[in-house]
């Protein structure tokens, strides 16, 4: 466990040197939640009564994705893993006396974490600065926040779980490119990055809700935000834990599998 | 002309080596811009209108961007990656051959995957024409035409203006990406929704609108100004003020020397 927790750190104090690329990337973030906000203001000023919740509530919605992007963003890889595999250096991390699952795991969940960290809270801070109902608002109370915390921490892990068997699938088919992309745009809808899942037509809402990729990020913002309440929350932290369970066991099974008649191509 | 021709035959055929990859890569464009478009349709079967356009103008809007967008990415995609160029010391190359620079930087990466993205277009566009009101004249076609091939210079202008500030950082700056990313992101629908201040940056700021909003107007019948309908060709010398500061970024060029 202790290793496990060192290389989390290591990872996570090695990315927090690209200070530059995340301000860069901070504007370019805080433009797009922008521009996202004025495009829902005007589906919000033809029809208001057809909005699925409060302005405010989106508007706080947008503003968590965009400060959180970087956890559950479905489109970020470690290059150098998919490298590793096609080119053999994965002998290398077989000798060292830890899972290779669990390590990989770490380190994909620290470069999510130092590049959340490095980017969240500016644009928080602006967003809270922001005029209602433009800005982001408070959560109802504490309960609800630690609520959100959990289901955060919660989906994010399912986030680096699910992409844990992208990267088993590539020890089967050697060049990740076809199932990564075909996984990415699928994700990108699934999840609400594209547009929240509330904003969705009510059966198509309910089926997406229990795919896995909905227990990503649409949970955790919904239940800050208060969308959801009470007896729902129990109901999808439930679908966030089975579904990370499922995740794990089967990337697990996968890697196993995969180790079991690894060849490694060359040196 | 016929150096381009030569290097996009070489590229070609270079990637056909890979099908399997190709075809895989281009699918997953199709894929990419396939849930866009579900999200607008998604949000039309909540909201039946936005600011007075319908489903199928919007989609119309949208087409047009991506048919621009997917041409300029396919051809001018080496000015995205021209920070590497200029970074790993390959312009230095570039410079002693007695070529045009630019015409060797477009060389060396040309994007046919993106047929993918393009052949979404397509197939939104044919959709999109029939079910809308609009009598296709031979005016409205030619404006159609115009604001296709006027995103694509467009769009090429903004991938220039990428790689010529890449003289001065060394790196690709992310900002520029809300205006390429963005510009096709938010150009799915007409940009007058975004409010007065959004369309007048677009409109004399990044020349965005010209090319959609105000040629969509004319296109749907909603005025009569045919100033509207030759808008487009604003964005075609939008690639002036690009070339200006790629020049600009030549003469001042240094080696980063490795």
């Amino acid at each position: 466990m202790r290793a496990y927790f060192t290389f989390f750190k290591i990872r996570f104090i090695n990315g927090l040197q690209y200070r530059a690329a995340a301000y860069a990337g901070i504007a370019t973030q805080f433009a797009w939640g922008f521009m996202t906000i004025l495009m829902f203001r005007a589906f919000y000023k033809s029809s208001p009564e057809n909005f699925p919740m409060t302005f405010e509530k989106l508007t706080t919605y947008i503003w968590l994705q965009q400060s959180f992007l970087a956890l559950f963003m479905a489109w970020f890889f470690d290059n150098e893993i998919f490298d590793s595999i096609s080119n053999g250096n994965v002998a290398y991390e077989l000798c060292r006396p830890t899972g290779l699952y669990e390590m990989w795991f770490v380190r994909s969940l620290s470069s999510r974490v130092y590049r959340v960290v490095l980017r969240c809270a500016p644009i928080l801070i602006v967003a809270a600065f922001l005029p209602l109902p433009y800005g982001i608002s408070l959560p109802i109370d504490a309960a609800t926040f630690l609520l959100f915390m959990l289901s955060m921490t919660l989906g994010s892990f399912l986030m680096v779980s699910i992409n844990m068997t992208i990267y088993a699938s590539t020890f089967y088919t050697m060049s990740p490119m076809g199932i990564r992309i075909l996984f990415v745009s699928l994700a990108e809808l699934f999840s609400g990055a594209i547009i929240p899942l509330p904003f969705l037509p009510d059966k198509v809402h309910r089926a997406f809700n229990l795919l896995p990729f909905a227990s990503t990020q649409s949970t955790p913002f919904l239940i800050y935000n208060g969308y959801l309440s009470g007896e729902s929350i129990r109901y999808a932290l439930l679908l966030q834990i089975a579904w990370l369970f499922a995740f794990v066991l089967f990337g697990k099974l996968l890697f196993r599998n995969a180790l079991k008649r690894v060849v490694v191509q060359g040196g | 002309m016929k150096l381009w021709f030569k290097y996009a035959g070489i590229i070609l055929r270079s990637q056909m080596q890979y099908k399997t990859s190709f075809i895989l890569t281009a699918i997953g464009q199709f894929l990419v811009s396939f849930s866009a478009f579900m999200g607008i349709y998604f949000m039309f079967m909540r909201f039946n209108t936005v600011e007075g356009f319908n489903f199928s103008e919007v989609l119309i809007c949208f087409a047009v961007m991506l048919t621009s967008f997917s041409l300029a990415e396919c051809f001018f995609r080496g000015f995205d990656t021209f920070g590497g160029i200029i970074s790993n010391g390959e312009f230095d190359r570039i410079m002693v051959r007695p070529r045009n620079e630019m015409l060797q930087v477009l060389g060396s990466k040309i994007e046919f995957t993106r047929i993918g993205r393009f052949l979404q277009a397509i197939i939104v566009l044919s959709y999109a024409i029939p079910k809308s009101d609009i009598i296709w004249t031979a005016d409205k076609i030619i404006t159609l035409c115009l604001m296709i091939i006027g995103g694509t210079f467009l769009f090429a202008g903004l991938f220039i203006i990428y790689a010529g500030i890449c003289f001065f950082t060394i790196e690709g700056l992310e900002f520029m990406n809300i205006f390429t990313d963005g510009g096709k992101e938010f150009g799915k629908y007409p940009l007058s929704i975004y409010g007065e201040g959004i369309l007048k940056f677009f409109t004399f700021a990044i020349p965005l609108a010209l090319i959609q909003y105000y040629p969509l107007l004319y296109l749907l019948g909603r005025t009569d100004n045919t100033l509207y309908m030759i808008l487009p060709v604003f964005g075609i010398l939008f690639l002036l003020p690009s070339y200006i500061l790629w020049r600009f970024g030549v003469r001042h060029y240094k080696s980063t020397g490795s």
